[in-house]
């Protein structure tokens, strides 16, 4: 292996007219540096219109991160009027030397903070809020650029991405279906069983099926979907258009002449706009029969007669209403991730953020449209 | 003298893409070694068995006396620390500032206090030509000049004794690249640098290049001199130097 290394080492002698001297010896290299440095600072803090010699005879070795904190201190040294007279440099220190100071800053300096810490929090809460409204902006321009892409595509249909379409339903849709299935069905469970415990009670059994005929379908269903949805392929939008903005594959497309509306965005949204109504319908049976399983075991109601009273109590518009949900809930889950991919900027670590962001987002979104979609329907009396 | 690397009877494949068959060169201390050959020819496969990113399937890597194919831990670690790489595309880390980058070495080995890191940071910022707002931009707001500046900064961080090149002036203006040419000269010169580079500039070749090697049919072709090199009959040599750019140089000389 290698032999020790030196420690890199200074002594300070002083002479009777008061001159100093500095004997610097070992090797001043970057990685065995940090011993001297308390040392330089201790005895040369205080030192002003004084004369100084410092002598490099005894470095055997010297790397530039040595010569930094040489010249770091003469800067320093000369700042408060002392006098310095640099001795012992050989001939590839001396050039060295030059070099450094050549490029390091006579003046050595230390960064001030500018603004007080009482501040912090109201500029913090106005970056906050520029962002938020800068992002909101990006938005709406980026729903405009898509629209108008929309336009243009459907005056020529024949330009339409229907293979792009068909595949991202099958990623988005149909692979979906086992995670939906399981989800859905538990919470058909969950609803039956929650239900029973209270109408038992009332001996009130069979109106655990109005319970979970209308408020799975109207619902749970479309929620349920449109989370799993969001957190399946919302952040899988963000993660494939952020690596493809990062690699610069959109740059390539965009001067290939290839719209990247039209042959990233539209046939994702148009694919989830279609599949996630027709994965509504399917967690809506699946929900329903969870309920029915618990209320079989449960609460002694049968199969016909579950049906039988499905039949009487769940209008056919509370389906109507979960299954018109699915469109819009996949058009913002859609937009908000393309939005944010494209969003992705400069490193690799923005694709996580954002991909969290957009998920975030997405749900948010979601839920707030369904309480909208409550509001006008309640209000409309359907 | 022993050669700080020495490379002997190294093969390797990838998959049923065989791109070494039997590569034998040595670099001695102090000098710039470069390393030619057509693209594909696997110069940076073998610039990453040098740094040991990669292993060949035989043969033998020899590095500051220390046989790649069976370092341990620790000396594997001391390695890492004896040389300085830029890679072909830059490898910045795309999350951090130009400074961070450049500091993050000494940062986690050296333990420098803050304004003293920063000195040196700055310093090698400015020694490889870069403008000091840089510092503070992220390797997706560079061009791709700077890109290569800024990692050679990042790679001389530590000052090391061993400097690897993967084509350091490709993507730079003459100007630029003289100027690097220059630099690594003066590095070598004052630092006690050994430089191996993979290069295609035969301006680098010509005014900067100690001795070279020439992969081409999956071997070494010739190593040496420029000047001995130069003379061997092998037609990729011969296309390489004689062609119209070669000539063109070899006229003007040095
Ligand atoms: N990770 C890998 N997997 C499979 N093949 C590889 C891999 N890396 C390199 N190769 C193959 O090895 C060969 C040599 O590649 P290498 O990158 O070393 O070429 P090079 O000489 O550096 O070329 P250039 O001058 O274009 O940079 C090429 O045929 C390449 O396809
Ligand atoms: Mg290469």
């Amino acid at each position: 292996m290698k032999a020790l290394e030196h420690q890199p080492e200074v002594t300070f002698l002083r002479d009777e007219e008061g001159n100093i001297l500095l004997a610097s010896s070992g090797e001043w290299r970057v990685a065995t540096l940090k011993g001297v440095i308390p040392v330089l600072d201790r005895h040369l803090r205080n030192l002003s219109r004084r004369s100084l010699r410092w002598d490099l005879f005894g470095i055997s070795s010297i790397d530039s991160a040595g010569m930094v904190l040489i010249e770091y201190h003469l800067n320093l040294l000369a700042k408060k009027g002392n006098t310095v007279e640099v001795t012992g440099a050989s001939q590839e220190q001396q050039q060295l030397y030059e070099m450094v100071a050549s490029y390091i800053s006579a003046v050595p300096d230390v960064p001030q903070e500018r603004e007080s810490r009482f501040l912090r929090p109201f500029t913090h809460l106005g970056e906050s809020v520029m962002v938020f409204l800068r992002d909101i902006n990006a938005f709406l321009s980026f729903v405009g650029e898509n629209f108008v892409v929309l336009v243009l595509l459907l005056l020529q249909p024949w330009k339409f991405r229907y293979r792009a379409i068909i595949k991202n339903i099958q990623d988005a849709g149909v692979r979906a279906l086992p995670i939906i299935t399981l989800t859905s069905f538990l919470i058909g469970v969950v609803i039956a069983y929650q239900g029973a415990v209270q109408l038992q009670k009332f001996g009130a059994n069979i109106f655990v099926v109005d319970m979970i005929g209308i408020s799975v379908t109207r619902e749970l269903a479309p929620l349920i979907t449109a989370i799993v949805v969001a957190g399946r392929t919302g952040s899988s939008y963000t993660a494939q258009i952020g690596v493809m903005k990062i690699t610069q594959e959109i740059d390539a497309m965009r001067i290939m002449g290839f719209e990247p509306h039209r042959f990233l965005v539209l046939p994702r949204v148009i694919a989830v706009m279609i599949a996630l109504p027709l994965m509504i319908f399917f967690a809506d049976i699946i929900g329903i029969a969870g309920g029915m399983l618990v209320a079989n075991l449960h609460l002694n109601i049968s199969m016909t007669e579950f049906i039988h009273r499905l039949q009487g109590v769940l209008d056919v518009k509370h389906v109507w209403i979960g299954v018109a949900k699915g469109p819009f809930f996949a058009w913002l889950i859609a937009m908000t991730g393309c939005f944010r991919g494209f969003q992705v900027s400069r490193d690799t670590e923005s694709i996580g953020r954002y991909t969290t962001i957009s998920v975030v987002n997405a749900i948010f979104l979601v839920i707030a449209c369904d309480a909208l979609f409550s509001v006008i329907l309640t209000e409309l009396g359907i | 003298m022993n050669p700080v690397i020495k490379v002997s009877n190294v093969v390797t494949r990838f998959g049923s893409n065989l791109v070494h068959d039997g590569i034998n060169l040595s670099v001695r201390q102090g000098e710039i070694y470069g390393l030619l050959g057509g693209s594909g020819s696997g110069k940076s496969t073998l610039l990453r068995e040098m740094i040991m990113l990669q292993r060949p399937q035989s043969g033998q890597v020899v590095v500051l006396g220390h046989d790649l194919g069976n370092v341990g831990r620790e000396e594997a670690a001391w390695l890492r620390r004896q040389w300085g790489v830029l890679f072909q595309a830059g490898a910045l880390y795309s999350s951090l500032t130009v400074a961070e980058n450049v500091g993050i070495k000494l940062k986690e080995y050296a333990h420098l206090p803050k304004n003293i890191l920063q000195e040196i940071v700055r310093m090698k910022i400015r020694m490889v030509g870069l403008p000091d707002y840089a510092a503070d931009l992220y390797p997706a707001e560079l061009s791709g000049g700077m890109i290569k500046r800024a990692s050679l900064a990042r790679a001389l961080a530590m000052d090391p004794g061993l400097l690897f090149l993967d084509e350091p002036t490709s993507g730079l203006d003459p100007i630029g690249a003289e100027a690097f040419d220059k630099l690594i000269l003066e590095l070598r010169e004052m630092l006690n640098l050994t430089v191996v580079m993979v290069t295609h500039d035969l301006d680098s070749i010509w005014t900067i290049v100690d001795r070279l090697a020439v992969l081409g049919d999956k071997k070494v072709i010739a190593e040496g001199s420029l000047k001995e090199v130069m003379n061997q009959p092998h037609p990729i040599i011969q296309k390489f130097f004689h062609g119209e750019r070669g000539r063109i140089r070899v006229q003007h000389g040095k």
